[in-house]
């Protein structure tokens, strides 16, 4: 019976719940939080470099382009499905705008292709999960291979360079001082997500179709329409991560953004989102890519090869999501 | 259901007969026994690790790290090969295999024993280990003169007129038919995809099960870590890279559900043939290989429709069934 009572979202409720602020130190943002900040001074003992404004602005191309995927990925797990296709979205979209670029398109119409092929992604995403009702895992395996195979299609094994001078403001360009447009960028739709997700209806329902798509569909939620909804702002941020990528490397080539669906994946597990659905916060995402841009932006610094790192990448995932379970067992051995 | 079955694998054949005929109009060659020999040859190592990912997709699970596995085994037992050029081949081959095991006997022990979705877990090991193989190799190639070539001719030994590999592939092929349809693991596997609960009610462990697959899984990329490596003749880091979704997408094609509890041996060997012929027949009819991966795309998504169709019951379901739900998560 085992199998039903863990796998299952069913838990306890418990009697107390403590004072506000012994629930706020327990709570996972705050551990998290507490990560950063030693991976941080960590850092600043490892290399001399580190402490720097503008170092520290450059840390942060480490997961800007990543973590706006990650808070619509965020949404989606928390409402029970997952797209494994963004990283693909993002090859083609960025081919789509290097090819437009070849032909002399200027840089605001290059961000409106690059926008337009990350929706039409997602909206095929979303038809095929929400009307045809596959399993999105499998749906979004098929559409990464397709949406990278049309790339490769295309470019082989060539690339696209020459884009306008001005489209290099989205990846390149700052706002103020050391704050990179990249970086206002990611706090704005930070705050975004943060309320949609938190403070309005849209978000709750996300929560109740993640916690109990049974009982959302018998209390009148559109649970394909939000569905849909969700993969559509899925691929517009892979659109928006395509457009800012592109014009930060100047370049295109059909394996631009090669496994980051997984480095997307880990972000918003490590952030708390539970990969069963219906919890989770924009907050805890936010944290967790600052905790994974510091990690392999330190781990760059002592020149440990791109590879290795995805090993600490996929241990932190497996470690992140294996330490609840082992402690609430352990709990739970202590009240038996 | 059976008559359905049944019904499905006929039409894969038919598929596959007409695609064959279709290609041999544009290269006469392409339709004779010896080039279709060679394309059975040539998808050998496909099927092998169908058959495994089938095994763990029947458990409502899924494997994405066979690839990864297939990589770092083949690495292993290649700088083996090659360090001691006196270790008998038989030692390697089942170290493969053995290595192979263990590292799938991790993904079904972190399945099993924390309840971490299979998904999650084996997207987590895939990049380990094939970072595992780099800091194994440190990034340096096995090339063909460096391994003996006892250990490079072995699958190439023709044996009643077929080379070994194709032989490995029929033998595992029956052997995986006995498992799944005449032992009770085999039975546990439906039983486990197919209705965990009901399966918990009839006395079987469901976590032991998947772990069971997962160790067959990972033993079946061992071996086909070796096969891959000796073939091509050369062992390096992103040997087979992106493999994983070929094995998933053989199975779907094959009809095997990937909610689970559904599918058979013969449809997972007719969805890597499918795949085989296509990727053989790209080159002859002029297509750049560059459109496998679209195509594979295309047909992935596909064969997820017409599942989703077969499996469908009659009448509108308004509400999913909730135990199918569980592996998309």
């Amino acid at each position: 019976m085992s199998e039903i009572t863990e796998t299952g979202k069913r838990q306890a409720i418990p009697d107390r719940l403590g004072t506000p602020v012994s629930r706020l130190l327990g709570s996972w943002e705050v551990l998290l939080f507490g990560v950063a900040v030693v991976i941080f001074i960590a850092n600043s003992f490892a290399s001399p470099y580190f402490l720097n404004a503008w170092n520290l602005s450059d840390a942060t191309f480490n997961f800007t382009e990543k973590a706006m995927i990650a808070f619509a990925m965020a949404m989606l797990v928390i409402a029970g499905e997952i797209d494994l296709s963004v990283a693909a979205i993002i090859a083609l979209a960025s081919t789509a705008m290097g090819a437009a670029a070849q032909m002399g398109i200027g840089a605001p119409g290059l961000v409106a292709i690059g926008i337009g092929v990350g929706l039409t992604c997602g909206a095929i995403n979303g038809a095929l999960v929400s009307v045809l009702k596959l399993p999105s895992i499998v749906v979004t395996i098929g559409t990464m291979s397709l949406f990278r195979g049309i790339s490769y299609i295309v470019l082989g094994d060539q690339a696209y360079g020459k884009y306008p001078a001005d489209f290099a403001f989205f990846g390149q360009g700052y706002v103020v001082w050391v704050f990179s447009f990249e970086f206002v960028l990611f706090i704005v739709l930070a705050a975004i997500f943060g309320v949609v997700l938190h403070a309005t209806n849209f978000g709750r329902q996300i929560f109740v179709i993640g916690n109990n798509e049974f009982a959302a569909r018998f209390s009148g939620i559109p649970v394909e329409r939000i569905k849909f909804k969700l993969f559509l702002l899925t691929g517009l941020m892979s659109g928006i991560a395509a457009v800012c990528l592109t014009s930060r490397l100047g370049s295109t080539r059909p394996s631009i953004a090669q496994g980051w669906e997984l480095e997307i994946v880990t972000m918003v597990v490590l952030g708390g989102v539970s990969i069963l659905g219906g919890a989770g916060t924009i907050a805890g995402v936010v944290i967790a890519a600052f905790v994974m841009g510091l990690v392999t932006f330190g781990l760059g610094l002592l020149n440990v090869p791109g590879i290795v790192m995805s090993i600490f990448v996929g241990l932190l995932l497996i470690i992140t999501i294996a330490l609840p379970i082992v402690a609430r067992r352990i709990k739970h051995m202590r009240t038996k | 259901m059976k008559k359905l079955l049944k019904h499905r694998e006929l039409l894969l054949v038919g598929i596959i007969a007409i695609m064959v005929a279709g290609f041999a109009t544009r290269a006469p060659g392409f339709a004779t026994p010896g080039n279709l020999a060679n394309i059975f040859n040539d998808t050998s190592i496909l099927i092998i690790l169908a058959l495994g990912q089938m095994t763990v997709i029947l458990t409502k699970s899924i494997d994405l790290s066979v690839a990864a596995n297939l990589a770092f085994t083949g690495m292993a037992v290649a700088m083996l090969d090659a360090a001691y050029p006196g270790l008998p081949l038989a030692l390697l081959v089942v170290l493969a295999i053995g290595i192979g095991a263990a590292l799938g006997a991790i993904n079904g022990y972190l399945v099993w024993a924390l309840q971490i979705p299979p998904i999650v877990v084996t997207l987590g090991t895939l990049t380990i280990y094939r970072g595992m193989a780099f800091v194994l190799s440190g990034g340096a190639w096995v090339n063909s003169h460096q391994m003996t070539p006892g250990f490079l001719n072995f699958p190439r030994v023709s044996v009643l007129g077929m080379p070994l590999l194709s032989w490995i592939a029929i033998v595992i092929v029956v052997l995986m038919w006995g498992l799944l349809t005449r032992t009770a693991f085999g039975r546990a596997a439906y039983a486990s995809g197919g209705n965990p609960t009901a399966a918990v009610y009839a006395g079987i462990d469901i976590g032991k099960t998947r772990f069971f697959a997962f160790v067959l899984s990972g033993a079946l990329a061992g071996l086909a870590g070796y096969l891959w490596v000796s073939r091509y003749a050369v062992a390096y880091v992103d040997v087979a890279a992106g493999f994983e979704l070929d094995t998933v997408a053989a199975s779907v094609i094959g009809g095997i559900s990937i909610a689970g509890g559904i599918g058979s041996v013969a449809g997972a060997v007719l969805g890597a043939l499918f795949l085989g012929v296509i990727k053989n027949a790209l080159p002859v009819i002029g297509i750049s290989p560059f459109a496998q991966m679209a195509i594979s795309g295309i047909v992935i998504v596909l064969a997820v429709v017409f599942n989703a169709r077969a499996e469908r019951r009659a009448g509108r379901i308004i509400l999913r069934d909730r135990g199918a739900k569980e592996v998309s998560a």
